[in-house]
């Protein structure tokens, strides 16, 4: 009876230790570069460049509760955002006013395909992974490479750039002065923490995850599960792309690369255990706070993109040891 | 065992790669001339140096991501030493890369057995962390021909036989086959002849009883991992050698490829299955197939189709291959 109030509690002391790290970056960029990043410019552009990441690293944790990864969410993401845009570039013509006052039924359509191309990659996954049993990392890595390549060869290369109004209010619109992109990824972590912590395929995840044999063994549908992981997976990744294209504009087979490592960090740093078995929304929102935060920062004081990256992968590594530190057998 | 048996994975390989060529060679007669698979053999060195690092990290029981990373660092900074000292030689530089590449593979090595944390994280993550630095702090400009060691050039373009082709042009067969076939096989001896070899396929296949029989699965997983880091070092700055160039963002992707390979090849991501002759042949075919697309009329955007395909059906024939061992 103990073990699962213990378990709570634990998560909880992850938690706080990530709002006191949040809480920290936040004083020490001020105190660095104290004119710069209190302006409400710099806080609100992270509001519309952080979501996208935030959807992908949601999708990574999920996949990393069944003891699973999912490396081909950069891929989903791009390649609905290309199909949608080609469906709009032949609905509305590349340019001109036919493409950009689309009326909002085009546009629902172009966010259809997006997300049905999300949920049907997610399957494809999904199946490879539970039918064919390829391990979640060379099944993901491969069909990765296949969404990117379909991606590279619907294209040839270029970036398809021109999309309607209508898909570029996802991305740069506000509502009510919040950002719209905020928006989805708010509305998108409460439901996928209410079907993680509420419902009984949720429960069967974190069970998959935690001990594979035994949730065969207490008759959990493992197959169907992990099936309906990697398509929502898959689905929020398309999101994901939806929204990139939107603040972009452009769609491209190669764009975002290094949110991968970035998501699989936030994840990471969130609490979730790669092995399986423990993971939270609220974790991951945390996290990517964050590390937005720090990355803004840095970039104020004129830091390098390049070292942003290094200093994400060393933070990467860091969270790992202070982890592993945490955990020791004591 | 018979070596043509048809359960040896190699042997199934080495048919389907026999198949290939005729195919492909039927579709364009061009694919047998002596430059092509002169062409042909020089391409395997770079990718094929890398898979026998990701081979035995694989048998091992782990997997690694890191290596295009450190042989980018290896060789840049290999270079840029060279440059700044005004340091010339080949061995002497070659080793630095070799060192560097050991250096940053005992890291990650640190980090999987002192820690015990997921191999793909930690690589993910070092990966990132040397590439941002050397990005950020070394440098971003690539070192072109014209500034590029004399004899790290000289030593590239060295040949083992050299043929004069139609209108004046010379190709010839590049010796850096040799570096690859001599780190083959000394991989080989050392997977099948010295007990730490022995033990990295004991620990793939059962870490537990490998521990229990008395190997340290410490030593294993630096041996494993360094070796991984030294190879990807000497494959990067090989690889700067014979393309006349020093560029710090090269060999983004190139994990995708190689892992494909080492996969193709028959070795299991679970550890404790693999040979470097089915690693070989892997490396051989995923080259083979993705330089042959020109040849056979088909437009090189759909490589990465073709490289993604071929992930996931060796992926899957040795998920059911995996399974139907476990049935018996």
């Amino acid at each position: 009876m103990l073990k699962p109030i213990r378990r709570a509690l634990a998560i909880d002391a992850n938690l706080l230790q990530l709002v006191l790290l949040v809480l920290l970056i936040f004083a020490l960029m001020t105190a660095l570069v104290p004119d710069k990043f209190l302006r409400p410019y710099n806080l609100i552009s992270i509001t519309y460049i952080a979501p996208e990441l935030g959807l992908l690293a949601i999708a990574m944790m999920v996949a990393m509760l069944t003891g699973g990864i999912d490396l081909s969410v950069i891929g989903i993401a791009n390649l609905g955002g290309i199909l949608a845009g080609l469906f709009f570039h032949a609905y509305g013509g590349t340019r001109g006013s036919g493409l950009a006052a689309m009326g909002a039924l085009p546009v629902g359509a172009g966010i259809a395909i997006a997300v049905a191309t999300g949920l049907v990659a997610g399957a494809a996954n999904g199946l490879l992974i539970s039918r064919l049993r390829i391990t979640p990392i060379l099944a993901t890595l491969g069909s990765g490479q296949v969404f990117t390549g379909i991606a590279l060869v619907l294209t040839g290369g270029p970036a398809i750039v021109g999309f309607p109004d209508g898909w570029t209010m996802i991305g740069n619109g506000a509502i009510a002065g919040v950002a719209v992109p905020l928006l989805v990824l708010l509305a998108l972590a409460g439901a996928v923490a209410l079907l993680l912590g509420r419902t009984a395929f949720g429960i069967s995840l974190v069970l998959i995850g935690t001990n594979p044999k035994a949730a065969v063994f207490a008759g959990l549908r493992t197959r169907r599960a992990l099936l309906l992981t990697y398509v929502l997976t898959g689905g929020l990744a398309s999101v994901a792309g939806i929204l990139l294209s939107g603040r972009t504009n452009a769609a491209k087979s190669d764009y975002g690369i290094s949110y991968l490592l970035q998501a699989v960090l936030i994840a990471v740093l969130g609490g979730t255990d790669p092995a399986g078995g423990r993971g939270s929304v609220a974790g991951v929102i945390v996290a990517l706070l964050a590390l937005m935060l720090l990355a803004s920062g840095m970039q104020l004081m004129r830091f390098s993109n390049f070292l942003v990256d290094a200093v994400w992968g060393v933070f990467l590594l860091a969270s790992i040891a202070l982890n592993a530190w945490r955990t020791r057998p004591r | 065992m018979s070596f043509l048996s048809l359960r040896r994975s190699e042997t199934v390989i080495a048919l389907v790669l026999i198949a290939a060529m005729v195919l492909i060679g039927l579709i364009n007669p061009a694919f047998w001339s002596l430059s092509n698979l002169f062409s042909l053999a020089r391409s395997n060195v770079i990718v094929g140096l890398m898979a026998l690092g990701v081979l035995v990290v694989m048998i091992s029981g782990g997997i690694d991501v890191s290596f295009p990373a450190f042989a980018v660092a290896a060789m840049y900074l290999t270079i840029q030493a060279m440059l700044a000292w005004d340091w010339h030689g080949v061995i002497g530089p070659f080793a630095l890369a070799s060192a560097i590449g050991l250096a940053l593979g005992l890291v990650n090595a640190f980090f999987v057995s002192g820690l015990r944390m997921i191999p793909l994280i930690v690589t993910l993550g070092t990966a990132a962390a040397v590439r941002g630095a050397l990005l950020g702090l070394v440098g971003t400009s690539q070192i072109n021909i014209d500034r590029m060691p004399k004899e790290l050039i000289a030593f590239g373009n060295t040949t083992l036989i050299d043929l004069a082709g139609p209108g004046g042009t010379h190709f010839g067969l590049s010796a850096m086959i040799v570096a690859y076939l001599l780190a083959a096989v000394l991989v080989h001896l050392f997977l099948t002849r010295t007990l730490l070899g022995r033990g990295v396929f004991a620990l793939g296949s059962a870490a537990e009883a490998a521990r229990r029989v008395g190997f340290n699965p410490t030593t294993i997983v630096f041996a494993v991992y360094g070796l991984a880091g030294a190879l990807a070092g000497f494959a990067g700055l090989l690889h700067g050698s014979m393309i006349w160039l020093a560029n710090p963002r090269d060999f983004v992707g190139v994990e995708l490829d190689v892992i494909a390979a080492v996969v193709l090849g028959g070795a299991s991501i679970f550890g404790g299955r693999g040979s470097v002759l089915g690693t070989m042949l892997g490396v051989f075919m995923l080259v083979m197939v993705s330089n042959s697309l020109i040849l056979m009329h088909i437009a090189t955007t759909w490589q990465r189709i073709v490289v993604g395909g071929i992930i996931i059906t060796a992926t899957t024939v040795t998920a059911l291959r995996d399974r139907r061992q476990i049935a018996q």
